[in-house]
């Protein structure tokens, strides 16, 4: 039980893949223009992420180390396929405004990463939970990036007005620059919030 | 002609892979440390991706359209992509040393580079013709290697800046792209 609370802790704060270890940052800076953008994107990733990662695990045995790397972007570049089309057949507007970085899924480090690193050395059970957790810290980060880029750059949350009349909204925020400084921003407040934990930590331990 | 020019300008400039398309921001971040390496880098993506861009392009006209298999083309460009760079990687290690002193390292770097998959995609995406894709691929590429160099430069600057605690490495980093991209923004202004 630890060892998935663990899993969890890991993959949405400790080791968060967009705040700490910095990856998947062309998906994050450019689909985070509007919440529901950055919604769909975390969420597709993350469906991507529990399959691979769980098909993986299961053939960890079978897959022979010299051509590991080969297979696992076979395997991934077969689910993102996969979610390609079924986007394309529901969810029109999505793909729409996604484009091009649905496919680019194939090449998100995030996802080859925890191939590498974890789902090659896991049972398929702790493999697939590993995806969700990691899934989900990439998808709060989206949200968060795209929250503070929708509501400073066009004045809404979702598409809804939620700002008082006399707002101006800066468009710079919904551009290529706003995406980066945002980004700049909460990763910023993030390497804050764990080195105040950690200062905390430390005050306890000389108590 | 006109159009040929058309597209270079635009994926150099006006839509600059890194500032304004997002792609191969990875490598972007990664490889800046220094001009040279950066160069380096530069140059390696820019084989890579004109010869990606005919590759695929041939595939999926040829192979992919006739047999009906226009869905599958995200995992047969990874595919292509993924042993050209190693066809191109023993290439070079065998027949032209000096060169794979220079770029070898790099080359691994760049089969999960967004831009190469990304160009290659948007090729077919926007309907180019053969010519047209290995221009745009290749101008992609130099618009790459320009954004990383001038990157490059900036980052010697900033070993010396003393940003708050929070802001070290990354974010100071990303504010700084941030203001080139600004920059870079511009030149959208510019309609052909």
């Amino acid at each position: 039980m630890s060892q998935i609370k663990k899993l969890f802790t890991d993959g949405i704060f400790d080791k968060n893949p967009i705040l700490v270890q910095l990856l998947g940052t062309c998906a994050t800076l450019a689909v985070t223009t509007s919440i529901t953008n950055g919604l769909a994107m975390g969420l597709s990733t993350t469906a991507v992420l529990v399959c691979s990662n769980l098909f993986i695990s299961l053939l960890r045995n079978f897959i022979p180390k010299e051509v590991r790397i080969a297979s696992y972007i076979v395997v991934i570049s077969g689910f993102v396929t996969a979610i390609e089309l079924l986007i394309k057949a529901y969810l029109p507007e999505i793909n729409k405004s996604l484009g091009v970085f649905i496919p680019l899924i194939v090449v998100n480090c995030i996802i080859l990463s925890r191939a590498e690193s974890f789902a090659s050395k896991n049972k398929p059970v702790l493999a697939m939970l590993d995806g969700v957790a990691m899934g989900a810290g990439f998808t709060i980060a989206l949200v968060i990036v795209s929250a503070i880029r929708e509501l400073l750059g066009n004045g809404t949350l979702f598409g809804k007005a939620v700002m008082p009349d006399g707002f101006e909204p800066s468009l710079m925020f919904v551009m290529s620059a706003g995406a980066f400084f945002t980004l700049a921003f909460v990763v910023a407040g993030m390497n804050k919030i764990m080195s105040m934990l950690k200062k905390r930590a430390e005050k306890k331990e000389v108590e | 002609m006109k159009e040929i020019l058309l597209i270079a300008f635009a994926a150099i400039i006006t839509e600059n892979f890194i500032f304004s398309r997002f792609l191969g921001i990875c490598p972007f971040l990664g490889v800046s440390e220094k001009p040279s390496t950066a160069a380096g880098m530069g140059f390696a993506v820019m084989f890579v991706m004109a010869v990606s861009s005919a590759l695929t392009w041939l595939v999926y006209k040829f192979i992919l359209v006739p047999s009906g298999l226009e869905y599958i083309k995200t995992i047969a460009f990874i595919l292509i992509i993924a042993a050209l760079v190693q066809i191109i990687e023993m290439f070079l290690k065998k027949f032209v040393p000096a060169l794979y002193q220079a770029l070898g390292i790099y080359l691994p770097l760049i089969t999960t580079n967004c831009a190469v998959l990304g160009a290659a995609l948007l090729n077919i995406q926007n309907g180019f013709s053969f010519i047209e894709s290995v221009v745009f691929g290749l101008s992609a590429a130099v618009g790459f290697t320009m954004a990383l160099l001038i990157f490059a430069g900036v980052r010697e600057r900033l070993r010396f800046a003393t940003p708050p605690a929070a802001f070290k490495g990354i974010p100071l980093l990303l504010l700084s792209a941030g203001l080139i991209a600004m920059a870079f923004s511009g030149f959208s202004g510019i309609s052909l």
